[in-house]
């Protein structure tokens, strides 16, 4: 039931997804009211356990999400198949993880705005 | 205006482009697509080879491609398809060509099987006939999908087919999917089990051009949205279990 546990999961991130796509892009909006500078988003999200908790779980479930999804599109599109496609998926998920997860880091535990 | 002669190109062979020819077939007032079929095997080429049996849309058996689009033969008229006098008829897409326009039907039979499309009996002759209410949801559910002729029309306008050969199709999840909703089919488990594999229910992205080309108006589309739900809550209760 492997087909299921993917379309699940697939799912299930979109779902949480959902609010957290709505709660960025609202920010974003927010954030650039009277110009944008690094100060003031460090300002909100250094040390900040909920920015933390908000964007690390984002990252989590887009990694997740998107891995499944281009594992659908390499196999349909490119004919990836077998041990090759699973390790397609995990190389995706894992690389979008670790992008995510550098930023979320970076912007709450950094010691200051860079050079 | 009426037509005196109809330009009529079949695709011959299983490489089909290149193996076009072109037939000059008398136009009528009222002629099917599988009358032109005929007339060409009849009367030009009788080595053209296609397959009907009823005429009237009940046996799925002439569905054939039609300027690209796939459609029972039988019960289209030719004057809805015509490009000017033109038309270009082919073997159905997704289906291996065995000879001009009769394709290979055993992949799509033999998903239907795979999707445990077959009936689940629990009863013997002996038992007597258990009652049907025919106002549950259920039932009514289950009407909705039962008048599928298996003319693989459906399988043919599918690009996840295409795509994706494990794909069991909308025609044989469909009915799964009526089996699911059948109070005289015990099969519940088997279907889910059966629709949540490679190839199932899951593998649709809901593009609905099965929906949109059912000659009989059927929906597999939402039937297979409505086993994406029940898998989807198998899921949840096994996780409790």
């Amino acid at each position: 039931m492997k087909e299921l546990r993917l379309y699940m999961a697939q799912r299930i991130t979109a779902l949480i997804m959902a609010p957290f796509v709505i709660g960025h892009l609202a920010v974003m909006i927010y954030a650039i009211q009277g110009g944008l500078s690094a100060a003031e988003i460090l300002g909100r999200t250094q040390g900040s356990v909920l920015w933390f908790l908000f964007y690390g779980t984002f990252v989590v479930a887009v990694s997740i999400h998107g891995a499944i999804g281009l594992r659908v599109a390499a196999s349909e599109w490119a004919g990836v198949k077998g041990v090759a496609l699973e390790v397609f998926m995990w190389a995706v998920g894992l690389c979008l993880f670790y992008l995510g997860a550098q930023a979320v880091w970076a912007v709450t535990f950094a010691a200051g705005v860079g050079p | 205006m009426a037509l005196d002669v109809l330009k009529v190109t079949i695709e011959r062979g299983p490489d089909a482009a290149a193996a076009q020819q072109s037939f000059d077939v008398p136009a009528y007032e009222n002629q099917t697509v599988l009358d032109v079929v005929s007339w060409v095997q009849q009367n030009a080429d009788p080595t053209l080879s296609y397959r009907f049996a009823c005429r009237v849309g009940m046996c799925g058996s002439c569905a054939m491609m039609v300027n690209g689009v796939p459609r029972w033969t039988c019960r289209t008229h030719i004057s809805k398809v015509l490009d000017g006098n033109a038309v270009t008829i082919g073997p159905l897409r997704n289906l291996p060509v065995i000879k001009d326009l009769a394709v290979d039907m055993d992949p799509f039979f033999d998903k239907w099987v795979e999707a445990e499309g077959v009936h689940h009996g629990a009863l013997t002759r002996d038992d007597p006939i258990a009652p049907v209410d025919e106002t549950t949801v259920e039932r009514t559910t289950a009407n909705t999908g039962i008048e599928c002729i298996n003319c693989s029309v459906c399988y043919a306008a599918c690009d996840t087919v295409t795509a994706n050969k494990d794909y069991l199709g909308p025609a044989a999840l469909q009915r799964a999917w009526t089996l699911l909703n059948d109070a005289k089919d015990e099969g519940r488990a088997s279907i889910l089990d059966a629709v949540s594999g490679k190839g199932g229910c899951h593998t649709c992205h809901s593009m609905g051009s099965c929906t949109a080309y059912c000659p009989n108006d059927l929906d597999p589309m939402s039937a297979i949205a409505g086993l994406k739900r029940e898998t989807a809550r198998s899921f949840f209760r096994r996780g409790r279990s």
